[in-house]
This record gives structure tokens, sequence and C-alpha cells, in this order.
């Protein structure tokens, strides 16, 4: 396994705030490596930043992408190396038609044929898409939305596909499916790197998982052993230890990284 | 029923220049959400270089014509990447007063250099020989008037709707991060829709300008362009055009009927009753931005 993907040590800032505290994340080629963390821990930042989207950042730190350094590219040059970014809140082209807005997923190909199949193969992904596509997207629900950004992204043949968040605002079982797509899509051989809130969706689909505090990486481990681990357990799955014998918790759990 | 018939033609032929001053105006808020008042103007540039290369320097029609059309095309990007890129975190507000600078600057900048005087724009084609279709005249100009804005709304329909550029700009306009993400290059979007708006204006400039030419000739056509943008709902290029009719055609009859006076202000009466029963505009299928 090679890395495809290299953060080392970014600090990012947002105006005055400093929300990346120092990051390293290696991302082997084929893997799903997920980013856990709570509201506000710097998940999203940390995909902006490799992304080039927040101006001037990151402030320290290098980002290698295939061996090639990508801190200070703009964000169309970025794209155009081979990474695809699905934004959080899905962003789709409201007013263009969900076949148009995968039109603009493969922007950067000029191989019509090519593009024409993969169109095919992501209405395969997702059959939705395929009955809706002479509809405009803002017309869509949530979920057939975050379809749709997901497929737009996979129009331009991405060597890492990047994900925010797929899961905000969706029923769980939308989650459920989206996650299959996720799992179906990796298969096939695409790297992805995954940022979630819902830790156990996210564990159960990954190889790797990072969990974030405060725009610092505290731990990182095989999603397997993640998902056992009591810390995670009890503050991102929620799963309590048992109560006492009288019927309730009399001591609160601190996290061995604190 | 002849006076009426002619007026209503009257009406729709003023109405072409206005709805190619109002597409050109749509085709830059459709990308960039600005109302360009430098409209005007950099048609008026893009006139009196025709005429220069006309009168001046005697080249053929044809040439100057072509010529005529890349210079708008290059005058809109210049534009745009000189100055309008340059604003630093502009908001719509400041854009508005940097196209109304430009506007002043382009204006002035014709003055100085040909004169405030009226000119004659050496076309074969003048105002003054007409057609007559049943009881109806209708000047030469004011077909070809017709007929190039028919070409232009239906060329201008099929680049946004089935070419890639165009529908990048839409898709710049909607959402420039998502745009940016897809590997659209915003900037040059944008710098090219100013390129492709500066030519549809140009055109409008060379078609009034065996009327009139003097260096106000193009503020009646881009307020009353303008106006029927609003109407039209300032991002839908048939809304604009429709407005544009609207506007010329109920200009005329007011004109004709009840009082010739007040025909110019007629039209802004117009506006503001559809504004008040529809104030999105009579074609706008806008979606409300989710925050």
């Amino acid at each position: 396994m090679n890395p495809i993907l290299e953060i080392k040590n970014i600090e990012t800032y947002y105006d005055l705030i400093y929300a990346i505290r120092g990051a390293s994340l290696t991302v082997e080629e084929g893997s799903i490596t997920a980013i856990l963390g709570n509201n506000g821990a710097g998940k999203s930042t940390i995909l902006k930043t490799v992304m080039g989207l927040i101006d001037d950042q990151p402030d320290k730190g290098t980002i290698e992408f295939n061996g090639r350094r990508i801190d200070s590219m703009d964000t169309e040059q970025i794209v155009r190396l081979g990474m695809s970014y699905v934004p959080e809140g899905r962003e789709v082209f409201e007013e263009l038609t969900v076949s148009e807005n995968l039109s603009m997923g493969a922007y950067t190909r000029r191989d019509k044929r090519e593009i024409e199949s993969d169109r095919q193969q992501v209405y395969q992904y997702f059959p939705v898409l395929k009955d809706r596509k002479n509809q405009w997207a803002g017309t869509l629900s949530g979920g057939e939305q975050q379809m749709l950004a997901i497929g737009r992204a996979l129009m331009s043949r991405p060597k890492i596909l990047l994900l925010d968040e797929p899961s905000l605002g969706l029923s769980p079982l939308l989650v459920k499916e989206i996650f299959k797509i996720i799992r179906t899509i990796n298969a096939q051989g695409m790297t992805i790197l995954l940022v979630e809130q819902n830790a156990r969706m996210a564990l159960g689909v990954s190889d790797i998982g990072l969990i974030l505090e405060n725009g610092r990486f505290v731990m990182k481990g095989r999603s397997k052993d993640l998902m056992e681990d009591k810390d995670v357990k009890e503050f991102y799955m929620g799963i309590r230890s048992e109560a006492s014998a009288k019927g309730y918790q009399r001591w609160k759990r601190k996290k061995a990284w604190r | 029923m002849i006076d009426f018939l002619q007026m209503v033609v009257n009406g729709i032929t003023v109405g072409s220049s206005y709805a190619l001053m109002g597409l050109a105006m749509v085709i830059i808020y459709k990308t960039s959400e600005i109302p360009n008042f430098a409209q005007g103007e950099m048609a008026l540039v893009t006139t009196y270089f025709t005429y220069m290369l006309l009168h001046s320097f005697g080249i053929s029609l044809t040439v100057a014509f072509i010529s005529a059309l890349l210079f708008s095309f290059f005058l809109g990007c210049l534009l745009e990447f000189t100055i309008l890129r340059r604003a630093k975190d502009p908001s719509i507000l400041g854009m508005i007063v940097i196209t109304i600078g430009l506007e002043m600057i382009l204006m002035g900048f014709v003055s100085w250099k040909f004169g405030a005087e009226q000119k004659a724009m050496p076309f074969p084609i003048t105002a003054y020989d007409s057609v007559v279709i049943g009881d109806i005249y209708i000047s030469t100009l004011e077909l070809l008037t017709c007929g190039v804005v028919l070409v232009l709304m239906i060329g201008l329909f099929i680049f946004f709707k089935y070419s890639k550029l165009g529908v990048a700009m839409k898709a710049t306009q909607q959402n420039s991060t998502a745009a940016r993400l897809m590997g659209i290059r915003a900037n040059r979007v944008l710098m090219i829709t100013w390129g492709i708006s500066s030519v549809v204006g140009g055109i409008a400039g060379l078609l009034i300008a065996p009327v009139v030419m003097q260096p106000y000739m193009m503020w009646d056509p881009l307020l009353k362009g303008f106006a029927a943008a609003v109407m039209g709902g300032m991002t839908s290029l048939p809304g604009a055009v429709f407005g544009a009719y609207l506007l010329g055609i109920v200009e005329n009859l007011f004109g004709g009927y009840v009082s010739i006076e007040f025909k110019s202000v007629v039209a802004f009466a117009v506006i503001v009753l559809v504004l008040c029963i529809k104030p999105s505009g009579l074609f706008a299928r806008h979606y409300v931005k989710k925050v």
C-alpha cells in the first residue's frame, strides 16, 4: 500500500480562529479513512484546507497528493489533479437538471464517450437519479441531492474522493443506503476520505479511523479496534458501560487522551 | 385599426433595441448578480470604434463589423479582468458603483476623442428606407434589428442550454464554490461572460447608430433595457425580451392614444405595476436560496 494523500502538520486559521492545530494524516491508496469528531472539532476544515477552499491556508504544514505538493494550489488545479470533494450540505446546482449537474462534474474531461458511460455508471449506483434526470436538482429531496452530489463528484474520475458528512440530515435508512454505495465505490478501487459525525456508520465502513478534537488528532487506529475502544464507545457511539449495582453510574468516565 | 397595428409594429421595433440591451444585462447578471450600468457605454465605445474604422480608415463594412464584434468581446473581457476582478471583497453595491464609474469614464473618453456632436454612421441600411407590408410601414433598419434579436435570442438559448461553457456559466452563478470544485475556472468564465455580453450590447449600439449617434445615444436604450430585464426577472433571457417588447408596445400605444409627452414615463409606470403584482419579475423561476 502506498500513500496517495499525505497531510503533514497543517495549521489552519479561520480569520482569527485557530481551527486546525497541527494535524497529520496519511491516506493509503484504495482504503477508506474516516475522520470522526464532534461539532466544531475541525473535521470539515481539514477537508476544505486540502481542497484549497480557504484562502491562504494552511498557515503551516504541507499537503502532498500523489507526491506533489498541493498546498498553495488553487481549487481548480487540485480538482484537475484528480481529487474530488463532496461538500457538506450537498451544494448541487439547484437550477440545473440532474443530468446537467453530472455533466458539470465531468467539466475537466473531454472524452465524450467515456463520460457517457460514467454517467450510466452513476445512474446504476443511484437509480433514482435516472428517473429524475431532467428535473432541476433543487426539486430533489435531501437524500437524492446527496446522491447527486456524490455522483457528480465521481464524474471527474477522481483518484481520491473526499466526503464531507454524507449522512447530514438524512433518515437512518437513507444513511444506510449511502454508506452501502460508499462501500461499493470503494470496492471498485476508489480511495475515500470520509468525515463523519455518525461514528458507528463511519467506523463500520472504514479501514482506518481517526478522532479529531479541538483541531488535533487524538486517536488513530484500525476501525475495528476503535469500535471496541471503551472511550470511543462512550463518547462517540453513546454506549454506556454497565450501571453499578445501585442502578446508576456514580462516576464519570474521563477520556484516556486528556 | 391600421393606426393601432402600425403603433404595435413600431413598438416591437423599438422594443428590439431595448431587448438587446436587456439581454446584455441579463447575461452578466445571470453569472455575477451585478447589474452592469456600464453596458451602454461599452456599446458606445464599440460603436465609435466601428465608426472610426469605417469613416477614418475606410475599411470595408464586413471587415469593420467583424473587427467591431471582436473588439467588443475583448473590451468586455478587459474591463472585467483589469477593473472588476481587482475589487477586493466586493459587495454587490460596491460593484454597482464600479460599473457606474466605468460608465462615466467610457462616456468621457468617447466625448473627448470624438466630440459630442451628432455623427452620421456610414451604413448602407438606414432608417429612411421602408418596406410596406399590407398597410404597415417598417424601415429596413427596424426589420434588420428584429431579425438580429431573433437570431441572437435563439443563439443564446442554445448556448446556455446545450454548450458546456453556457451551462458552466449558469453553474457558476448558482454556486461558485461548487463550480470551482468541478474544476470550472470561475474567474475565466466570468470574464468570457462579460465578453459575450459586451458583444450583444455592441450589436445594439451598431443598430442604433444609424438613427442617432452621439455620446448620449445609449442612455435611453440602457435604461429601458434594464427596466425590461427587471420586469422579466433579471435572470431570464426570454423574460428580458418579452419585457422589452411589452415596454415598447405600451410606450407607443400610450404615445399614440393618450399623450406623447409622457411616452417615456409610462414605461416606468408599467414596471412599477408589474413589480407590485409580481415582485420577482414575470419570468423569474428562482429558488429561494437555503442558508
